[in-house]
């Protein structure tokens, strides 16, 4: 192969095609009221630990259901489970239930 | 695919340009690149169709490289082409035709400009008396080269000597048509079918017997983008958009590619070579690339023009696939030999990709 | 009391309920439709939001309603003269009234979804319009529509958006969007349906309800992005691409069908009539009323009133009540 100095980068666009859905539908078996985030960012703006890391409730769902499962994971380690979010969001998620979901479900996976 | 959708919207971007009797201005880039695109349009209008091309010896460039490249500011290129615009009047033309794709977008950009802000125009004049002592009239009408050869495409057909059909089975050969940027993204009305389905080169394939290819990514940059690829560090954005095209393209196995631009048809060219050599994979049949050609060289080839003459040798990807496609006859000994036979030296070899 | 003929141009809601209210009120309504049916594009639509109720029962109760009231159908307003505070009608087959007041119920037109030409309307087999869905609802037969696997709804489309000349919002589509998405979700529940949209505008009683449902209970997928283009892949699916705006990333994916949420434009042929009668249009290109708070069912000319989407996009209660607000302003007018 030759070294031209310069490569071929990986598109940024998601695949949508590409993104296995797996996981995430079992987690929104489990947690059904995970379907009515309407993206307020309420979690986020009262978070303790997103104040000085990059953890974003809201995000973190988003990122799940885009396939970026790795950097989700990623953002829900630095959760300190306060649940503050729970005390929040206006649409009454459990989010708590939800990050240990999160937690279990993908992590199992990770196991197997 | 409902093509009379498409056709609804080819009728309403027409536009009006006369038949004859055009300025014409070279490209800075494509003499290098497709050495004999720009003196076989001179020869089809002039001598195949018999209409009135002048040539002024001293016109430069647009500017647009330059431009485009953060090098210069744009009341100097404008002040460019202002020049331009003097040299064309001092001439006795009003038609203003160019061979390139981003000075028909400079020219457009230009004039449009100046027809919204007419305080600059006053200023353009003003450095243009400062530093050459010329005055200039605006064209009539601006024209790119391929709008003269999309006019005419019906009169080519007729003269044709080879068709874009597979003389083995008959089967009109899978075009893709790639139209440079600056053609109508700025400004749709002003190309041949608007942006979003040009039928400029659409309309030259189907004259000509070929089958157009609307594959995803059709609509898409090459990635040439100056600034982009003139750094060397940033070339692997102009490789990869490249590359997002070609995958896109792959599964129709398209026999050849047609654009209207410098840029595309290089980088639609040499890249395919990167790509093998980075990756091993090719897009042709057998280790053999896609030929990525000028409208200008097509043309030559269904008027019967000799495809050494029309430089086809200087492509990266081998064109002999296409012109036994094609049923054209070709003389493999004398691919490397430039005009009264001189030697052009013989390119390596590459591992991935045949060029022979 | 002297009779008093109230002429109403358009007999979809707006025209029919005004008709109705004026009859109760003693007057004698004369409604002009240009089409051969009346109900406007009520008579096109299977269902309403934010309940689903049946299209057809909001136009029975309207129809039954106006059954003694003189409707015109197939007829163009061809002229109109004034004279003093009588306009002289002429319609199409030549008949003439002599009206005391005019009442402009012209409605709207959809959005013609082909000038978003990077959505490939005409031209991309399986982009069909919200229009199109309602009537394959109703009738359960489009070959376009044949167990779509995944299927997008773009909103917006021809609203708020400079590049048609639309910047105003048409109002009822992302509840339409949104009912659309669930009633096609019921049809094909192993479909995965995505509502592209940039701003959910669910302002009405109910709606708020119907977004939470579509969530909840359909599993509707909303992405915030607005879809930039559509093309077609060899097997003949489309492919989109639009940003996720709340994860700043483009995304692509290929859709069996989509759905585009054509918005409302003044009806065709509505501006010869504004001619003739001298009246103005707003900055929307809708028919300018007086003014937006008491004047909305008034316009600059004395015995001219106007009820309905044809001064701006509106939702069927909105409609309805301005048609009854005109009704109430033709009597005041007609009794002063």
């Amino acid at each position: 192969m030759i070294d031209f100095g310069f490569s071929i980068s990986k598109s940024s666009h998601i695949q949508m095609d590409d993104v296995d859905l797996k996981l995430f539908n079992k987690l929104e078996t489990l947690c059904p009221d995970i379907k009515t985030c309407m993206a307020c960012g309420l979690c986020t703006a009262t978070c303790t630990a997103g104040n000085f890391t990059d953890v974003s409730f809201r995000q973190i769902i988003l990122m799940l259901q885009r396939g970026k499962e790795k950097e989700a994971l990623q953002k829900v380690k630095k959760c300190m489970m306060c649940g503050k979010c729970l005390l929040v969001c206006s649409r009454g998620i459990n989010t708590r239930n939800i990050l240990l979901s999160i937690t279990r479900i993908y992590n199992e996976a990770q196991n197997i | 695919m409902i093509v009379e959708g498409k056709q609804k919207i080819w009728a309403d971007y027409q536009k009006d340009i006369p038949d004859d009797h055009y300025y014409y201005v070279r490209s800075c880039i494509r003499q290098s690149f497709f050495p004999a695109s720009e003196v076989t349009f001179l020869d089809i209008t002039r001598n195949k169709l018999g209409k009135d091309f002048y040539e002024n010896p001293y016109h430069t460039t647009c500017g647009g490289i330059a431009y485009h490249s953060d090098s210069i500011p744009q009341e100097t290129a404008m002040t460019i082409i202002a020049r331009q615009f003097a040299l064309m009047h001092e001439s006795g033309y009003e038609n203003y035709v160019c061979s390139c794709i981003t000075s028909f977008g400079c020219y457009t950009e230009t004039l449009e400009t100046w027809h919204e802000f007419p305080e600059l125009e006053a200023k353009i004049r003003q450095y243009l008396w400062d530093s050459c002592k010329k005055e200039f009239v605006k064209p009539k009408y601006l024209a790119h080269c391929s709008d003269i050869i999309y006019k005419f495409r019906h009169e080519i057909a007729t003269k044709a000597k080879h068709k874009l059909i597979n003389v083995k089975t008959g089967k009109p050969l899978k075009v893709v048509e790639h139209i440079g940027c600056h053609y109508s993204k700025m400004f749709p009305s002003k190309g041949f079918g608007g942006a979003e389905y040009p039928h400029v080169l659409v309309g030259m394939i189907e004259a000509w017997g070929g089958e157009v290819v609307d594959y995803p990514e059709r609509r898409q940059c090459c990635g040439f983008g100056f600034r982009q690829y003139f750094v060397q560090a940033n070339r692997g954005y102009s490789l990869s958009n490249t590359y997002k095209k070609f995958e896109s393209m792959e599964p129709y196995e398209p026999d050849l590619i047609i654009t209207n631009c410098p840029g595309c048809p290089y980088f639609l060219d040499h890249w395919q070579y990167v790509i093998a050599e980075q990756t091993g994979k090719t897009y042709g049949k057998n280790g053999y690339g896609i030929p990525a050609l000028t409208y200008e060289e097509v043309a030559g080839l269904v008027l019967g023009y000799d495809p050494w003459d029309l430089g086809l040798q200087v492509h990266q990807v081998a064109i002999e696939p296409l012109l036994e496609k094609m049923g054209i006859e070709y003389d493999p000994k004398a691919k490397y030999k430039g005009i009264k036979g001189k030697d052009l030296g013989t390119p390596e070899n590459p591992v991935n990709i045949k060029i022979v | 009391m002297k009779e008093h003929i109230v002429l109403i141009i358009g007999a979809g809601p707006a025209g029919l309920e005004t008709a109705y209210q004026l009859k109760n009120l003693g007057l004698t309504p004369v409604v002009i439709e240009r089409n051969d049916k009346i109900g406007g594009h009520l008579a096109q639509w299977d269902r309403l939001f934010p309940s689903s109720e049946e299209a057809e029962q909001l136009l029975e109760r309207l129809k039954g309603q106006t059954k003694d009231i003189e409707i015109r159908l197939n007829s163009r307003i061809t002229n109109i003269e004034r004279e003093g505070d009588s306009f002289h009608v002429t319609l199409s087959n030549n008949r003439t009234y002599d009206a005391d007041a005019i009442v402009l119920c012209t409605g709207f037109d959809l959005f013609k979804a082909e000038k978003k030409q990077e959505y490939g309307y005409g031209i991309y087999n399986n982009v069909i319009t919200n229009a199109e869905l309602e009537r394959y609802f109703k009738t359960h037969h489009d070959e376009r529509i044949n167990e779509p696997k995944r299927i997008g709804f773009v909103h917006c489309v021809g609203s708020r958006d400079v590049k048609v000349n639309n910047t105003y919002c048409s109002k009822v589509c992302c509840a339409t969007a949104l009912k659309q998405a669930c009633e096609i979700k019921d049809e094909f529940p192993d479909a995965d349906v995505y509502c592209f949209y940039m701003d959910l505008r669910m302002f009405g009683k109910g709606y708020e309800d119907l977004y939470l449902k579509a969530q909840k209970d359909f599993d509707i997928k909303c992405v915030r992005g607005r879809v930039c283009e559509v093309s077609e892949n060899i097997e003949g699916k489309l492919v989109i691409k639009a940003e996720d705006t709340l994860l700043g990333t483009p995304m692509k994916m290929t859709l069996d069908l989509l759905v585009l949420m054509c918005g409302m434009e003044k009806a065709d042929g509505v501006d010869k009539i504004q001619k003739m009668l001298s009246i103005n249009s707003n900055s929307d290109g809708f028919i300018e009323n007086k003014d937006t708070f008491t004047g909305m069912n008034l316009t600059r000319e004395r015995g001219v009133f106007v009820a309905g989407a044809c001064t701006s996009p509106k939702t069927l209660p909105d409609t309805l009540a301005e048609a009854r607000a005109a009704a109430m302003e033709v009597y005041r007018y007609l009794n002063s």
